[in-house]
């Protein structure tokens, strides 16, 4: 009984590094201009099918090089990164405001947009990408245990995400210019700073970070097109149960989030996402500000 | 005199409200200037429209005879205006040291910097890892007046430094300004203690309700003169005060 219990709290906490992956862009995004993405959850597919796309197209030009998708991985993060400041400058600077619905309507556009772009390329046939063995491969624990490679190294660059995400946001320049927009916008634009550009910064690191839990989410099981809004709603129960605007907030929001769904379903197979979802409203009731909240207003 | 800073008629409006009727503004290279008036008189709308906060038409505002009216806060920054804004308005989530460095985002040179700045307040050194939020009502107007000089700017608005602070305070916080004019700093102050606003400035600008009501060399100005532009009551519909 207690062996099963440590199991499920394992996997909870392998589960919920994938959920922070998936949750910290939209921390980012809302910590830093109020900006809610309800695009986030598509926005990963874009990031998932986009390696599936570059990696099949690496094939087709030298069938035998199978480290060749590895070299990819550079060059999706700075077309993320790309990605993210253009959409930032170009459509979503446009719409931020006091209101949040002309951000909120315009996300949700987009959502609609790719979902629909994705299903019409890529049909809606379920992808990964091929691992190599990797997403099978697990390490024995003293005890008779055996961890999946993959989820354990999922944990861990979602550990160093957001412990970087942190450090970046304390330590450096921009990060300084992150809070400074984040506390007092009109101020900060008099100290000469460029607000725009700060939100384009902030958004194009916010696509660096859903490409990559886009990766390994195609990596670790199926994407298909019309998976973003349950993936969105993963990263928004983990934002809220951790606090809007604290990364360390968001890392244990997406712990608690995945222990809960494997204690549900532990229960019954068809019962832990909708524990997950009991689990958030309860603690919504309870705590709506969320564990750690940083941000005001 | 080459005017630095030059307001021709200026008006403002919030929403449909007209806050400013008409404003002819001029400060001159190192001179230091002060704006009176009640509340409500318009003093911080203009200092808002100068800095590019509240848009208004080009030509009304002229930075070395530039129309600079209606530009970008970030761009009048980056030009030479800063301001010690009402209430102080420090970065709450940023430390003494990182409110004092967000003036160097006007990326403009000059003689100020860190350790300047930490002379001419030596306790903001002593406290430059803490929480802004953290510091006395003075400290953080120090951090404030910091902040401003950190952008190197070539013209300093200062809006209500005493507001809200003790008397003795206020007194050490003015002090520092002999030290800040000696680099050649022009400065706009509005203040309102009408004594203080008087001993501090050469010349000086009395609003009321949106215009200006009087004007002329600090000095030379009557205390009957000032109290009239500034409550506006005697003469002004004929009526003398009782």
């Amino acid at each position: 009984m207690m062996d099963m219990l440590l199991q499920t709290l394992m996997q909870g906490v392998l589960l919920g590094g994938l959920y922070c992956l998936f949750a910290l862009g939209l921390s980012l995004m809302y910590g830093v201009m109020r900006l809610t993405n309800t695009a986030q959850g598509d926005f990963i597919l874009l990031g998932s099918f986009s390696a599936v796309a570059g990696i099949a197209a690496l094939k087709w030009l030298t069938p035998d090089a199978t480290w060749m998708p590895l070299l990819l991985s550079p060059l999706l993060l700075l077309i993320a990164f790309g990605a993210g400041f253009m959409l930032q400058r170009q459509v979503l600077n446009r719409v931020l405001g006091k209101d949040p619905l002309p951000s909120l309507v315009v996300t949700f556009g987009l959502s609609i947009v790719i979902q629909n772009l994705l299903l019409e390329l890529f049909s809606a046939d379920p992808r990964s990408i091929e691992t190599g063995g990797l997403n099978i491969a697990s390490v024995q624990l003293p005890g008779g245990w055996a961890v999946g490679v993959l989820p354990l190294l999922i944990l861990a660059l979602a550990l160093a995400a957001t412990y970087g995400l942190q450090w970046m946001f304390d330590h450096s320049a921009l990060g300084r210019s992150f809070r400074a927009v984040s506390d007092d916008l009109e101020i900060a634009q008099l100290m000469g700073l460029n607000a725009k550009r700060v939100y384009a910064y902030a958004t194009g690191i916010a696509f660096m970070l859903i490409t990559v839990a886009g990766v390994l989410q195609a990596m670790r099981t199926t994407v298909s097109p019309s998976d973003g809004p349950m993936l969105l709603l993963f990263a928004f129960e983990s934002v809220i149960i951790g606090g809007m605007g604290s990364f360390k907030g968001t890392l244990i929001g997406a712990l608690l989030l995945g222990v809960t769904q494997q204690i549900g379903f532990l229960f019954d197979p068809g019962w832990g996402i909708w524990f997950g979802h009991i689990v958030f409203l309860l603690l919504l009731l309870v705590r709506p500000q969320g564990l750690f909240p940083k941000t005001v207003g | 005199m080459n005017a630095l800073l030059q307001t021709r008629g200026l008006t403002a409006f919030y929403g449909d409200a007209q806050a400013l009727f008409g404003i002819d503004f001029q400060v001159d290279q190192g001179e230091m200037v002060a704006i009176i008036g009640a509340n409500g008189a318009g003093k911080s709308t203009f200092m808002k429209a100068v800095t590019g906060l509240l848009a208004v038409q080009p030509a009304q505002i002229l930075w070395q005879g530039q129309p600079i009216g209606g530009m970008s806060a970030s761009e009048i920054a980056k030009r030479g205006i800063a301001l010690v804004p009402e209430g102080r308005r420090l970065f709450s989530s940023l430390n003494v040291e990182e409110n004092l460095l967000m003036g160097e985002c006007a990326e403009r040179k000059g003689v100020w910097n860190l350790l300047r700045v930490y002379e001419l307040f030596p306790i903001l050194k002593q406290k430059r890892l803490q929480a802004s939020t953290s510091l006395s009502g003075g400290q953080q107007q120090m951090v404030a007046i910091g902040r401003a000089l950190m952008s190197n700017p070539a013209l300093l608005l200062c809006d209500e430094l005493s507001l809200g602070l003790a008397p003795i305070v206020i007194k050490e916080i003015y002090s520092a300004m002999p030290r800040i004019c000696a680099e050649g700093m022009t400065v706009v102050m509005v203040e309102q203690d009408v004594s203080k606003a008087r001993e501090v400035s050469s010349r000086l600008y009395c609003f009321q309700e949106g215009s200006v009501s009087l004007q002329g060399v600090s000095s030379t100005l009557t205390a009957e003169q000032i109290s009239q532009a500034y409550f506006g009551l005697p003469n002004k519909h004929g009526a003398a005060l009782p």
